[in-house]
């Protein structure tokens, strides 16, 4: 495999753990010109917005935005599915010239009469921020009129990074928050931010939670419902799981309605575990943490034995890992040693300087550690350290592959879940089916025995 | 409970829900990959790219290479040209494309930006190195479809490229439309089997289906050359397969290099590949072989074996304008009736070309451009069909109305038959009769009451 350079500019983005150097640049907008793998501001609030199933999702912009982000995500619902539709305000040259205002009006005043959502969200797209459509205005207008919050998401694709994104949805739900009705919520009661339910993964955790004997008030960003997001400032402790889109709000929460947060992760055994613990110790309640401990004792046994004939299997194994939130990466570099392996890559599209602090402290050294990669430096990286195993995201699949490297999806299109005890299982297992798979002996690098 | 469908039909001029399009750039990327050696750019928000290549990827399940402007709030004031020359410095600087294909977007055409003059520019001041090259198309999303932005990349590969030199090549130039790698392959396979020697561009076989080697190559083997391209202009002639897709590339090569073109329909089902391999044959001064001869006499078989389970058949399709036009005639040809049939792009000539296809033999066909997948539900709860054909996007009404379904068109992202079997020429034909067969027997199967369960079809 000839070298395959680095962008110079690129440079700052990429060091190593357990060597000096300065501290990872990151946070900025890519490259100009660089195959970037990240998206852009609406990506970043729509992700977080879509799984609250019963509001209404408009997207204010040309058909693309909308047509992308139709049902890609598999953030389930228990109940309404009106958020896998697509609905948008397709603009035509003519709304570019004239504007679009009395088109999103139109639609929003049809679709709420049709549809009865609870609540409606409006995402503005890059165009709406240059043709300077007045959407919180329209917005207004609708709300008065039908009765129901219609909220603006300031998500305009340009204005910064997919975490910006993530910002302008918390502000959004933020609105409906303090709206709703409290009596009745248990002193032990808390909240999931940033667990968007895909492949189910909200329900495993929230039911761990519910046998501990906690109320779990709102799940935001998964299965999520208006009516428990309106009254959700009356759980007593906010557990964030997606740090990277949810802390805003956390701290928000914390700021004006006094309830404090803890970052948590349901990936792993230890990670699930210290969620469990952590919340337990939280509420001070030795009955809580009592039941923590027979859930974690009881789940772990359950699983053990058979994540341990994993491990034996993929001992030593190398993996690199490329996704979008650095608490994400941390789990996983946590999960991969629970199989024996070990991380040879880490990058994120979105960690900041503390989170890549972490990474360099917690990763082997000689691990490349990369703020948002790009797939010549991701296939670079993966030859040179020789990984049996790529975890990352729909783009990433298919040059794993072409590297004759096994894959797994860690991000939405992935169809196990991975959270939680049985989520470390399925976890193992994908791992175990892609590693470990007899497809890679046709790829000339393996066979006939040579490295 | 995905059935948020009313049967009720209101008009809506304002909404566009569950849309069977989508955006001029994403035509105009895949375009793009068939040009061997190429980057397409994005000129606009690292989003858009970002959407693009990942929604190819869903389809293709292949690595799909392209580089983004990477607009921020600065540039959306001050214009976006310093952020195209930072980006072509740094994709020809590491990584070395023979050419780079710009695309604008929604974002960049509205505030302006005028490729050719930044591009110009970027040459004067180095930023592009000798003997490479820079084409651009402008495609913004508020306009046309996806399709458009095809057609639209493919003119400017004709713009930029071709050239007349006045010696004339004993090729034929043919522009496949917007089709899948394994239909272009098949255009190349049946143009071999003639004898015929052939231009076609764009060309994504061998780029987006390519082989698992150990390796990871930026640019696949595949894609026609820029040299290739270049010789268009000395062609004997263009054979444009597809009016919205392909019949612009053809026309602007007919005006500047003096061309002659014949426009052509997609070659789906047995009349429209019989044009194409007649015209091929026409131009290229060839016989048509034995092989080939075969090949229709087995899809004619085919069709003979089979015609009394699609006989009378309501059909309902939708898609991309030039692939519903051509899919049609093979329905027509194995006597099903299209009852409903939408595109989602605009274009006065799709209605026309389908109401000459069906005001015939289906009299009370429902045809509409500029649909979507919503309305398409609606007209399907007022007046079931037996089969719907559309791409993946219709498995939400397959499961409402429990309807034998083909994916059939872009994008397929649950399914993977796209990738081998192509839907053109009389293999194409065949693969189709195969799959809407299945589909209805297969329902069949599982749903009649056990006296009507048969073994034998």
């Amino acid at each position: 495999m000839p070298s395959i350079d680095i962008l110079p500019a690129r440079a700052a983005s990429i060091t190593q753990a357990g060597q000096p150097g300065a501290a990872v640049r990151c946070g900025q907008t890519s490259v100009a010109g660089s195959v970037s793998q990240r998206a852009c501001v609406f990506c970043g609030a729509r992700v977080v917005l879509y799984p609250i199933a019963d509001a209404l999702h408009l997207v204010h912009g040309p058909i693309g935005c909308a047509a992308y982000t139709w049902d890609i995500r598999g953030a389930q619902s228990s109940g309404p599915q009106l958020h896998r539709n697509s609905f948008s305000t397709d603009l035509q040259e003519l709304d570019v010239i004239y504007g679009g205002e009395g088109k999103l009006e139109r639609a929003l005043t049809v679709l709420i009469a049709r549809h009865q959502p609870k609540a409606a969200f409006v995402y503005s797209t890059c165009i709406v921020g240059v043709i300077g459509d007045d959407v919180g205005a329209v917005c207004k207008r609708v709300a008065a009129a039908t009765g129901i919050p219609v909220l603006s998401v300031a998500s305009e694709g340009f204005k910064g990074t997919k975490k910006d994104g993530y910002r302008a949805a918390c502000e959004a739900v933020y609105t409906l928050i303090g709206t709703g009705d409290t009596t009745g919520i248990s002193p032990l009661s808390i909240n999931l931010l940033g667990d968007f339910n895909i492949a189910g993964e909200t329900w495993i955790v929230r039911d761990y939670f519910q046998r501990m004997g906690v109320e779990v008030v709102a799940t935001i960003t998964g299965d999520g419902r208006v009516d428990d997001i309106r009254r959700c400032h009356g759980a007593k402790l906010n557990l964030v799981q997606c740090a990277g889109s949810m802390t805003h709000l956390a701290r928000k929460l914390r700021d004006e309605h006094g309830i404090p947060f803890l970052k948590v992760s349901f990936f792993g055994l230890e990670d699930m575990s210290a969620a469990l613990y952590d919340t337990a110790r939280h509420f001070g309640d030795p009955a809580l943490m009592e039941r923590a401990k027979a859930i974690v004792r009881d789940e772990v046994e359950r699983v053990y034995p058979e994540l341990r004939r994993y491990k034996e299997q993929l001992l030593g194994k190398k993996a690199a890992i490329y996704v979008g939130g650095a608490f994400k990466a941390f789990s996983l570099v946590r999960a991969l040693r629970t199989l024996g392996m070990t991380t040879a890559i880490v990058g994120t599209q979105t960690g900041d300087k503390d989170d890549y602090a972490q990474l360099r402290e917690m990763c082997d050294a000689g691990t490349v550690i990369v703020d948002d990669s790009n797939p010549l430096e991701l296939a670079k990286f993966c030859l040179e350290k020789d990984v049996d195993l790529f975890i990352g995201g729909v783009k990433e699949r298919p040059i794993a592959y072409k590297l004759g490297i096994g894959f797994c999806d860690h991000n939405h299109e992935r169809k196990e879940a991975l959270a939680g005890y049985v989520g470390m299982l399925n976890f193992a297992r994908e791992v175990y089916a892609s590693c470990c798979s007899p497809v890679w002996q046709y790829m000339p690098r393996r066979a006939g025995g040579a490295a | 409970m995905l059935n948020g469908t009313t049967a009720e039909i209101v008009e809506r001029k304002a909404l566009r829900i569950n849309p069977a399009k989508t955006c001029q750039p994403i035509g105009a990327m895949y375009a793009a990959l068939g040009i061997h050696g190429c980057m397409p750019h994005s000129h606009g928000s690292q989003g858009c790219c970002s959407y693009h290549r990942s929604h190819l990827t869903r389809h293709f399940k292949e690595p799909v290479m392209a580089t983004t402007s990477s607009f921020t709030e600065g540039a959306s004031v001050f214009g976006g040209m310093a952020n195209l020359t930072q980006a072509l410095r740094n994709i020809f600087s590491i990584y070395s494309p023979e050419i780079v294909a710009v695309h604008t977007t929604c974002l960049s055409e509205v505030i302006g930006d005028d490729i050719p003059t930044i591009v110009r520019k970027a040459q004067e001041e180095g930023s592009i190195p000798e003997g490479k090259i820079v084409i651009h198309a402008n495609t913004p999303s508020f306009v046309g479809s996806h399709v458009y932005g095809f057609s639209n990349m493919v003119m400017a590969m004709v713009n930029y490229l071709s050239e007349k030199t006045g010696t004339t090549r004993n090729q034929v130039n043919i522009i496949p439309g917007f089709v899948e790698p394994a239909d272009m392959r098949e255009i190349k396979r049946l143009a071999a089997a003639l004898g015929a020697d052939i231009v076609m561009f764009p060309d994504t076989s061998n780029v987006l289906d390519g082989p698992l080697t150990g390796q990871y190559k930026m640019y696949p083997e595949g894609g026609a050359t820029v040299a290739q391209i270049r010789s268009a202009g000395d062609s004997i002639a263009t054979i444009a397969l597809g009016h919205f897709a392909a019949h612009v590339g053809a026309a602007t090569l007919e005006s500047k290099c003096n061309v002659p073109a014949a426009f052509l329909e997609l070659p789906i089902g047995i009349g429209a590949t019989d044009r194409f391999i007649d015209t091929l044959r026409n131009y290229a001064g060839v016989q048509v072989p034995a092989a080939v001869e075969l090949e229709r006499g087995r899809l004619v078989d085919l069709m003979s074996d089979l015609h009394q389970y699609f006989h009378g058949r309501r059909v309902a399709v939708s898609g991309d304008p030039d692939q519903v036009i051509a899919l049609t005639q093979l329905l027509l040809e194995l006597e099903m009736k299209p009852v409903y049939a939408i595109t989602g792009s605009p274009g006065n000539q799709f209605e026309k070309r389908m109401h000459e296809l069906l005001d015939g033999p289906v009299p009370n066909a429902r045809i509409k451009q500029t649909a979507d997948l919503f309305e398409l539900h609606q007209w399907i709860k007022r007046e079931p069909v037996d089969l719907l054909i559309a791409n993946t996007y219709g498995k939400h009404i397959a499961r409402v109305e429990n309807l034998p379904f083909v994916r059939f068109g872009f994008p397929i992202l649950d399914r993977t038959s796209h990738r081998f079997n192509p839907t053109v020429g009389y293999v194409g034909a065949m693969n189709l009769i195969n799959q809407m067969l299945n589909a209805l027997l297969d329902k069949k199967d599982r749903e009649c009451a056990e006296e009507w369960f048969e073994l034998v079809q």
